[in-house]
């Protein structure tokens, strides 16, 4: 095959390769009109600094976005859902841009006024990747704010989600009390030491004014830190059960009625330090598994996908309208790249409508007239007109997710081992107390009062719960570092104890990005490959593109003319042979049976060979499957025909199902059977028609190729890149229990020392400042350290 | 006797700010994003002003 160019140039704004020089401005080189166009707007704002900051930090614009794309910001009730703050002076609106990725990007978007006078100021949150814009309301409007951002490349992402309500903002009440038992539980602690390192008896006083100070600082602890537990112990007492907080809760109230029984009658200096913290520690185990068991922006529902407004042909006119507002008889005009939002029938224009969204399936679907689009697709090409025959939320793409099923799946949490765990652990203490209880009463009543509330005060399964809070945040935190997002902590558990793998296969195990194409028939001379790519350059339909790109692409070989029909090929004169690639039909005139994805070539007439696109398998798939089914059962299922049996056969070895047109039904009926035959199901897809499989599966798995990529509901996303390291994913998963396991141990441990000493009744504040921090911090060390090595074992 | 308790004041009142800081930085949303101010500071701002007026009379700038 021939090679492209000697050296390569790189676009100056976007950094891609150029496929030609032609495209210059003041010496730059450019890939496409697009980019030279944002270079132009920056250059006259006088922003170049932009360039300056990074390398080429431009966003690639070779698909332009069309004129009035945002008319529909005119609408003064769209704009209303948008806007945040609006008086006559000044408009507040937040744009999410998930182009934003570098200090160029914020550089440019917080120099937005230096555009447009009428821009008061813009600010980044970089985390969020949105920008926060206060204009001047008479000054520019919604329309050209949005207009603005995207001339210099970077479109804001508005979607149907939007004018739905807003989120309410993080509580943060959590964070300030975790702030206060901290001063608090520091400051006791150091006002315990004079106690602790024996202070002279004859300092009466001194010793009073500490222990007071300590009373004083217990105070904010008990009323204020201390909340959340309980709030927690009385909810679930309330319910009839009891959980992990209420010894917690019930540990805290003890200990400071007997501190602070004992500091008024003078009879010691209690165990403040103690309660502090405790709280402290929880508090903080307690914002991490918040961090850690947050919805991560899994829950998207089609909404998060769909444009908010769509052009409708009324009178020839085009008239911005919101989806919900379009009815059953509407006219839609969809321009090139806009998602298809509605069930409809094509009256107009050729419709290419990749489905890659729904199916995963990397090649467009032709459509002719009078045919039924489905919602969910988005055309490539030319301008079509659809006439709507069901509404947004009928169409067969929003019924898909808004099935009976998918909501019953969300019951299926708080199953995790920790749980039932605890609440163990909470009846052997009890039980323990009551025995230890009984046996001073017997033997020495007064003890009893001593004896019980430090067994309270010491056995607090405070190190059980952060055991497990700070090895999941870890492991989290190491998955995600490898672009594998899991929802929640229980996620990690799920996979740990799935036991059947399901694959799907178009868009999961393949790419949706590649092609293999085999060339059959007559051989061809280097001359002859290039005009078939010079010609197939020429031609929207994918498949030539996918063609062009394969074989390569010379500048010096240009068709001198040609002439394509939509549909079925293309046909033109390179170097004066008359070239025809497309269907079988076209290129010799003849019918014939489909035989899959092919496109057959002629030169002058002659049918030399058929170009046949196979399905790219992802790298180093084979050898997944090969380690995965050592130890677990596997199966692939695929939409498609079985043409690709063969093929699939081989990557995925003789161990596997293999399952061929199954409906989307058909993936969830699938993973339902083996559910009922007790399996534990791990699904690995990617489109929506995955969707169902991936809620009903144990633990779903969506592959996602590109970071702003749609991916359906599930508990996991996996980077198309990382799926190869899948079984070392799961391995890690699995030692995650361990882990847990082995710092649940040491802390029972830590117990039975602290328990020793509190049956007895001599536990003194000394042993107990000792214990509770030590075994917190050694918890601590255990969980990052052997997850951490773990990770660094198996090269994560 | 006196001087422990003046320093018991001192270090007590010094740890209150300490933790007035900590509430009003959380509040105030500090902790949210953690890039922008980072390199928003290293930005050579140049007066905007002169953008309007001083600037359009020379030969507009070129990107390097």
């Amino acid at each position: 095959m021939p090679t492209i160019q000697a050296t390569k140039i790189q676009c100056f704004h976007c950094g891609e390769d150029c496929t030609t020089d032609n495209i210059r401005l003041n010496e730059k080189i450019f890939c496409c009109e697009g980019c030279k166009m944002v270079y132009q707007v920056i250059d006259q704002g006088g922003l170049c600094t932009y360039y300056d900051l990074n390398k080429n930090p431009g966003i690639n614009q070779r698909i332009i976005v069309r004129t009035d794309k945002f008319a529909f910001l005119e609408d003064k009730k769209i704009q209303q859902q948008l806007i945040s703050f609006r008086d006559d002076e000044q408009t507040r609106v937040t744009f999410y841009l998930p182009q934003i990725h570098c200090s160029s990007c914020l550089y440019l978007l917080e120099n937005l006024y230096k555009f447009d006078p009428g821009i008061i100021s813009s600010k980044v949150n970089f985390t969020r990747k949105e920008v926060e814009i206060v204009f001047g309301t008479k000054g520019t409007s919604l329309r050209r704010c949005a207009e603005l951002i995207t001339s210099i490349g970077y479109e804001p992402y508005i979607s149907l989600n939007d004018l739905e309500e807003k989120r309410p903002p993080i509580n943060k009440s959590m964070i300030y009390q975790l702030g206060v038992a901290g001063f608090c539980f520091g400051n006791i602690m150091l006002m315990s030491f004079p106690e602790y390192l024996g202070i002279d008896a004859s300092e009466v006083g001194l010793r009073t004014l500490f222990r007071s100070v300590n009373f004083i600082l217990a105070f904010p602890v008990l009323l204020y830190s201390a909340l959340p537990f309980y709030q927690s112990a009385w909810k679930s007492l309330k319910h009839k059960f009891l959980n992990i907080d209420a010894p917690i809760a019930l540990a805290i109230i003890i200990t400071f009625i007997r501190s602070a029984s004992e500091v008024i009658s003078g009879t010691g200096g209690g165990y403040f330090d103690s309660m502090s913290g405790i709280v402290f520690f929880m508090l903080a185990g307690r914002i991490l598994q918040d961090k850690t068991y947050r919805q991560l922006s899994f829950e998207r529902d089609y909404t998060s996908y769909f444009p908010i407004a769509i052009s409708v042909l009324k009178d020839e006119k085009e008239i911005p309208t919101t989806l919900p507002e379009i009815k059953a008889g509407d006219t839609l005009l969809i321009h090139n790249e806009e998602l298809i939002p509605a069930d409809g029938i094509l009256t107009k224009g050729k419709a290419f409508i990749d489905y890659s969204f729904v199916t995963g399936e990397s090649l467009p679907v032709p459509k002719e007239v009078g045919e039924i689009v489905y919602a969910g697709g988005k055309q490539t090409g030319t301008n079509i007109e659809l006439l709507v025959i069901k509404e947004v939320t009928q169409s067969y793409l929003t019924r898909l997710w808004s099935r009976d099923e998918f909501k019953q799946a969300n019951q299926k949490k708080n199953t995790s081992f920790v749980h039932s765990l605890a609440r163990y652990f909470t009846y052997i203490l009890l039980s323990l107390v009551i025995i230890t209880a009984t046996y001073w009463w017997m033997n020495d009543v007064s003890r009893v009062w001593s004896a019980v509330t430090a067994m309270l005060i010491i056995a607090c399964p405070c190190a059980l719960l952060l055991s497990n809070t700070f090895t999941n945040g870890n492991v989290l935190r190491i998955l995600g570092r490898n672009h594998f997002y899991l929802r929640n902590a229980q996620t990690i558990e799920d996979i740990a104890a799935a036991d059947h793998i399901v694959f799907d296969k178009t868009g999961t195990l393949t790419s949706t990005q590649e092609h293999d194409i085999v060339y059959k028939g007559k051989l061809l001379s280097k001359a002859q490959q290039k005009q078939v790519a010079s010609l197939a350059r020429c031609s929207s339909h994918p498949l030539s593109r996918a063609l062009a790109s394969s074989i390569g692409f010379d500048p010096n070989v240009v068709p001198t003319s040609f002439r394509e029909i939509a549909g079925k090929g293309i046909e033109g004169f390179v170097a004066n042979v008359l070239v025809s690639l497309g269907s079988f039909e076209f290129v010799t005139g003849a019918k014939r049976n489909s035989i899959g994805t092919a496109v057959f070539v002629s030169f002058d007439g002659n049918p030399c060979g058929i170009y046949h696109f196979h399905n790219h398998y992802r790298k180093l798939v084979p050898l997944l499957f090969e380690r995965l089914k050592r130890t677990y059962k596997l199966s692939v299922i695929s939409g498609d025909n079985d043409a690709e049996a063969e093929n699939l056969r081989q990557v995925a070895g003789s161990g596997a199902d293999l399952l061929f047109e199954q409906k989307p039904e058909d993936k969830l009926r699938f993973v339902q059977l083996l559910q009922r035959r007790g399996s534990k199901v791990m699904m690995i897809g990617d489109g929506l028609n995955d969707a169902g499989a991936l809620k009903q599966s144990n633990v779903g798995i969506a592959v996602a190729e590109q970071n702003n990529n749609f991916t359906p509901a599930s508990d996991a996303i996996i980077d198309a890149g990382k799926l190869s390291q899948l079984d070392r994913f799961i391995y890690l998963c699995k030692a995650n229990r361990n882990i847990v396991m082995a710092s649940f141990i040491l802390s029972i441990v830590y117990n039975i020392i602290g328990l020793f000493f509190a049956v007895q009744g001599t536990l003194s504040p000394l042993i107990a400042a000792i214990l509770m921090p030590s075994s917190s911090l050694s918890i601590l060390l255990i969980t990052f350290g052997s997850s951490n090595l773990l990770a660094k074992w198996l090269k994560l | 006797m006196g001087v422990i308790i003046l320093l018991l004041i001192a270090s007590v009142s010094v740890a209150t700010i300490f933790l007035g800081a900590f509430l009003w930085s959380v509040k105030s949303g500090q902790f949210e994003d953690d890039y922008s101010p980072a390199s928003r500071i290293l930005f050579e701002d140049k007066p905007s002003s002169s953008t309007n007026n001083s600037d359009s009379k020379k030969p507009l700038q070129v990107c390097k």
